[in-house]
């Protein structure tokens, strides 16, 4: 780990000395930008987005970015209108609303910024629980299984013979969504008698209190609530993988962890001050995720991210 | 026992029901407030007041949010008082009593009860789109003018029914013509009663959230409306997104907001108890 920081550290250096000429060029003949930028979308994105406009302000004081919450589909609605020009959201883009874009003409790219994991926990008087599979999650979670799997002992018969009390995200959440797909290969396919709360500070506070639950919601509000919470590693097909920074960022904290998408409407590439932010969003998005409780992408990932945007960049020129 | 102490016995369950009904809404509301304090107070300071929004929960501040709110709460006031004023003296004054002002009245009511996202649906369609005003603070005051428009139609009409029929027949005993009478004695006699109305249902629209959301208010904006076509937030919708993060510093913040929304219509509520004692006082 460590060689790893002074590796990127000195590639850092070097990319920084190497840069240095061409950015007093930039510097000379592009002044401050102004104009605005408009994004809409998930709110599971929203905290990254906002820390790089926060960011993006100190640099670019005069551009005015505004952010929005109406969720991945409300936003991808307004994206494919064209009233606004990035689009935040927690998965990809879905085949109603290509069509929707295509049918107005919209050309886009979509960039992956950060990754979120799901934690998947119990209360800490839970001695009996080291992991689950997906197979015993979607047991435990698929349609087929309201009214039927009740106690813990059904899922593995040396479980007690205790009720099974779930909790989970509300139906309207991307959380609710991810899980879903991942777990019972349906998005939105689940059993329906849960204690469900769009707020997650409603499930750990239930998780927390109930020596019999059992729950799912972002990692981020696990790591707020450690001490109240037993985090559940959750079998890849291979081994067993706690999600942390690192399995969620390398990938082997499977299935549940889960790409950050911003999508960004082609039109857009013909105002200075879109491609500055999105460039600023990629160079940044990988500290400043972190900052607010998500995981960085491999810098590769955002190395080629940046290569993909110049691409797209040159050619809607 | 004998039935006059039965009915003693009565008299005092009953008593004491009432007193717990009582308390059951004063003391929930005391916990609640008493714990967004012990949240949020501490919380508060000047710089909270004027620092914009930022991913870290202690350099955040509400600035734009309550700058949004602020204008919302101006316009709407601006935009709502003439035509609700105006279409209570209507029903009131000058409507006969057919089957068209009976229609108009269950309407009136019937508004008074629509959730207020469905306006908020109406407002996205016709002020954002089809008017064209785009997510501006214009187009969330039209539509929260139209939420709070039949609660003020109420308290209008109700205000002109309490004038006393003895100010109205001396006027038209001095020649006065009707509309004589209306500007220069019922509308001010029955104005303590219309700005209660306005004033109660303004603090309704201060602290709502679904409309405007619908209608495009942000969650994230780094400067205050210069005016009324600029993009905005309200404190509303910062509390809920602050209440949704993870981080405990940000559920402090939501409680140190809540406290100023608080203040806001606490302040508008007693402004308006203001204005009604004096027009009793006045009446007698």
């Amino acid at each position: 780990m460590k060689k790893l920081v002074i590796m990127m550290s000195l590639a850092l250096v070097i990319g920084a000395c190497g840069n240095k000429k061409e950015q007093k060029d930039a510097g000379s003949e592009t002044v401050m930008l102004t104009g605005s930028i408009s994004i809409d979308g998930s709110s599971t994105v929203f905290p990254v987005t906002e820390a790089v406009a926060e960011e993006f302000r100190a640099v670019q004081p005069n551009v005015k970015v505004t952010i929005g919450v109406s969720g991945t589909g409300g936003g991808f609605q307004k994206f494919s209108r064209g009233e606004t020009n990035i689009s935040n959201a927690s998965r990809p883009i879905k085949d109603k609303e290509i069509e929707a874009c295509a049918e107005n003409n919209i050309t886009y790219l979509g960039l992956e910024v950060a990754y979120d994991g799901l934690a998947v926990v119990v209360n800490p008087g839970n001695t009996w629980v080291d992991s689950f599979t997906v197979e015993e999650l979607k047991k435990i979670w698929e349609p087929a299984a309201q009214g039927k799997i009740m106690k813990w002992n059904q899922i593995r018969p040396e479980w007690p013979n205790e009720e099974i009390h779930l909790y989970g995200p509300g139906t309207a959440s991307g959380t609710f969504d991810y899980f879903t797909e991942a777990i019972n290969g349906k998005s939105g396919s689940s059993r329906g008698d849960y204690t469900a709360s769009e707020d997650d500070h409603v499930l750990v506070q239930g998780i927390s209190g109930d020596k019999y639950g059992l729950g799912f919601f972002g990692l981020a509000y696990f790591e707020e609530s450690k001490d109240k919470l037993k985090l559940i590693g959750v079998h890849n097909g291979k081994e067993v993988v706690l999600p942390t920074l690192e399995t969620v960022g390398n990938g082997t904290y499977s299935p549940l962890s889960r790409p950050l998408f911003v999508y960004v409407n082609s039109s857009s590439m013909k105002h200075p001050e879109v491609i500055e932010f999105v460039n600023f969003y990629l160079d940044n998005a990988g500290e400043l995720s972190e900052d607010v409780g998500y995981i960085s992408l491999p810098a590769e990932l955002y190395a080629k991210q940046k290569e993909n945007f110049k691409a797209f960049v040159e050619k809607n020129k | 026992m004998n039935s006059i102490q039965k009915n003693r016995l009565k008299d005092q369950l009953f008593k004491f029901w009432g007193i717990a009904c009582t308390l059951i809404g004063l003391v929930l509301l005391v916990i609640f407030i008493g714990g967004i304090l012990v949240d949020g107070l501490s919380r508060i300071d000047w710089a909270f007041i004027t620092d914009l929004p930022s991913r870290k929960p202690e350099k955040s501040g509400i600035w734009t949010p309550l700058m949004g709110s602020i204008w919302i709460l101006v316009l709407t006031a601006i935009i709502s008082f003439p035509i609700s004023v105006a279409a209570g003296v209507y029903l009131e004054e000058y409507a006969k009593k057919n089957r068209l002002s009976a229609l108009l009245e269950i309407n009136i009511s019937n508004l008074a009860g629509v959730p207020s996202i469905i306006y908020g649906l109406l407002g996205l369609e016709v002020f954002v789109r089809i008017m064209n005003l785009g997510a501006s603070v214009l187009a969330g005051a039209l539509t929260l003018s139209l939420l709070i428009l039949p609660i003020i139609i109420v308290a209008t009409r109700e205000a002109i029914k309490a004038v006393p029929s003895s100010i109205r027949d001396a006027s038209y005993a001095l020649g006065a013509s009707k509309w004589q009478t209306i500007w220069n004695q019922i509308l001010p006699a029955s104005s303590g009663g219309i700005l209660t109305g306005i004033i109660l249902a303004l603090s309704r629209a201060v602290g709502e959230t679904a409309p405007l959301i619908v209608v495009g208010a942000l969650a994230y904006v780094p400067f205050a409306p210069q005016g009324p076509l600029d993009q905005f937030s309200v404190l509303p919708i910062q509390i809920f997104n602050w209440i949704s993060r993870p981080q405990q510093g940000f559920i402090d913040n939501a409680a140190a907001a809540i406290i100023i929304l608080l203040l806001i219509t606490f302040i508008m509520n007693g402004i308006a108890v203001y204005f009604r004692n004096k027009w009793q006082k006045k009446l007698q």
